[in-house]
């Protein structure tokens, strides 16, 4: 199966990353190679496997619900590319 | 006596603890050679000033119980270090100061050790040459021109050079062993689960493993055993019983089963490395170990299987970089168009174009012929493991298929570079752990290494067997400092 410039283009809108037509391009060249690669997987007959979801192939660890981290909200938005000590500022979303 | 730097890390530890030498001494000469080595381009972020008043201190008021005591010490810039900036190698992290500390670092600075500086890496830790780091190519200090392996590639080039005493780097499928293999040192990657990845830039989560990258055996027991900790921050952190690996440490390894994969015996092979792994099972018989030829049938899958789940994963870690929280923003006309053109800005071409592989096998319609599959593949891929432990105590392989290759090489074609992973990444997708030693010599005289798989967290046993092949090796990594002017 290959990877048209419309499957590409639309990988690209589901990746949230905008690529221009020439990128585009290469990154069809480069997709098709790399599927056409993992698609030797398919010799595999895999129907009655169980598929691997977690190594450890332990259940989660119960914890707590208490709080750790307190007033930090100083530090949480420390890293904002946008200055505001309150929230987080994004462009307007709603009219 | 000789140079401070030439020392190992175990030898350093012994001289401070017996007060021949200072903390401040060797901060300086770490330092002072870190400083004229920018050639190699390892450093992301320097913290030498702070790194020297911290010596100081700890001179002033010692405490020679710690396992690392006062030692300076320089980490791959994945790893989360409070109040400095930490990238991934990554623009969209450029400015990224955290708030926090990685359980891996705060476990080091709590048994003394000092931080220098943040190492470059590969973007995300995504490449197999560090070539794909937003602050440029990261140089061997074998020579001139050469990779140093990736993605821990800035780690392995500053150990190799001597502008740390050791390192730590993270794997996810390989990226310790293969720069380790590259640059003639020691790195091991733990088993799933021991180290903690609370506060580690997260790349894959159910492979990313971080370990320690070192210039011998001993070296590599020694910080295993700092870094290796239960931590309640890290859902996968596994509580067992971690045994002092590094007093621990003997060459008894008479009656050892070693397990040889025919399948690692691939086309195109270099006989240079057939040699090599010829002599490796040479040095284990005459240690005493018994040879057994086993089969990891699935291991041609590895690969394509790890470049499924790999980036399934990553795709989603890494949405997380919106632009809003935290890292590079870019400006656009709209919320949508902000967070596209932040991703496309912000991230590099193999980042890019792993996160598109990732979004492809996990959407509609694909998950079952990609994702699902590879889930499936990989159980069978452990299942060659469990059975072939049934036989053997460990397996040994070469590190990589070849020795490290020239800046640029590669970046043109992303499979060929894929497939330098092809002898590491079954053992992250398996969990287990495996620790690459330097084990000789190609033509251009370029290290290559040998790989020992063990069981899971077995580390003890890898590095028994490590620690004997290593005194048989006898390898010496000869640099002759052409990058210093």
């Amino acid at each position: 199966m290959s990877i048209d410039l419309k499957t590409v283009k639309h990988i690209s809108k589901l990746s949230r990353i905008s690529i221009d037509d020439k990128k585009a391009k290469k990154l069809e060249k480069d997709l098709n190679s790399i599927f056409k690669w993992i698609e030797q997987l398919n010799e595999l007959k895999t129907e009655n496997v169980k598929p691997l979801t977690s190594i450890a192939e332990t259940t989660l660890r119960f914890r707590k619900d208490q709080i750790i981290s307190k007033n930090i909200r100083d530090d949480i938005l420390k890293n904002s590319p946008k200055d505001n000590k309150d929230y987080f500022v994004v462009p307007k979303v709603v009219e | 006596m000789s140079n401070i730097t030439d020392l190992s890390l175990s030898e350093l530890v012994n001289k401070i603890k017996k007060k021949e030498i200072s903390s401040k001494e060797t901060t300086s000469a770490y330092v002072q050679r870190s400083k004229s080595s920018k050639k190699l381009n390892t450093y992301v972020e320097e913290t030498f000033d702070k790194a020297l008043n911290q010596s100081k201190k700890f001179d002033e008021k010692p405490d020679f119980k710690k396992k690392l005591p006062g030692i300076p010490f320089a980490v791959k810039d994945l790893f989360c270090t409070k109040d400095v900036r930490t990238t991934a190698g990554s623009k969209i992290l450029e400015n990224f100061i955290p708030t926090y500390e990685s359980t891996i670092t705060q476990n080091l600075w709590d048994a003394g050790a000092i931080l220098l500086g943040k190492l470059n890496c590969d973007e995300f830790a995504m490449g197999s040459s560090n070539e794909t780091s937003f602050f440029g190519n990261v140089i061997s200090p074998i020579d001139d021109n050469l990779v140093p392996g990736g993605s821990s590639g800035g780690s392995a080039s500053a150990l190799a050079a001597k502008l740390t005493p050791a390192t730590i780097g993270t794997d996810t499928g390989g990226s310790i062993r293969q720069p380790a293999s590259f640059t003639g040192t020691v790195g091991l990657k733990p088993t799933y689960g021991s180290c903690s990845r609370y506060g580690i830039v997260a790349f894959a989560s159910s492979l990313d493993q971080a370990g320690p990258m070192t210039r011998d055996v001993k070296d590599s027991a020694l910080l295993l055993e700092v870094i290796s900790s239960f931590d309640t921050k890290d859902s996968t952190s596994i509580n067992f019983k971690r045994p002092n690996y590094f007093s621990n440490l003997n060459k008894n390894i008479k009656g050892k089963k070693i397990g040889i994969p025919k399948e690692y015996r691939v086309d195109g092979m270099p006989s240079e490395i057939e040699k090599l792994w010829e002599n490796g099972k040479k040095f284990l018989k005459e240690c005493g170990a018994e040879i057994i030829d086993i089969s990891l049938p699935h291991t041609n899958y590895a690969l394509p299987t790890y470049y499924i789940v790999a980036p399934a994963e990553a795709s989603s870690n890494l949405a997380r970089y919106d632009g809003v929280k935290y890292g590079f923003r870019a400006e656009g006309e709209n919320l949508i168009d902000m967070y596209e053109k932040t991703r496309s800005q912000g991230f590099g071409d193999e980042v890019k174009r792993r996160i598109m592989i990732g979004t492809y096998v996990l959407s509609s319609g694909y998950y079952d012929a990609y994702y699902l599959k590879a889930q499936k593949v990989r159980k069978l891929i452990k299942n060659d493991f469990d059975d072939a432990f049934t036989k053997v105590d460990a397996i040994l392989t070469p590190s990589t298929p070849s020795s490290a290759f020239k800046v640029g090489e590669k970046t043109d074609d992303p499979v060929s570079m894929y497939l330098n992973d092809i002898f590491t990444v079954p053992v992250n997708l398996a969990g287990l752990p495996g620790i690459s030693i330097p084990a000789g010599l190609d033509k251009n005289n370029h290290p290559l290494g040998l790989q020992i798989i063990g069981k899971p967290f077995d580390e003890q046993g890898i590095l028994n067997i490590a620690f004997s092949m290593e005194e048989k090796i006898n390898f010496k990594l000869k640099i002759n400092d052409w990058w210093i002017k």
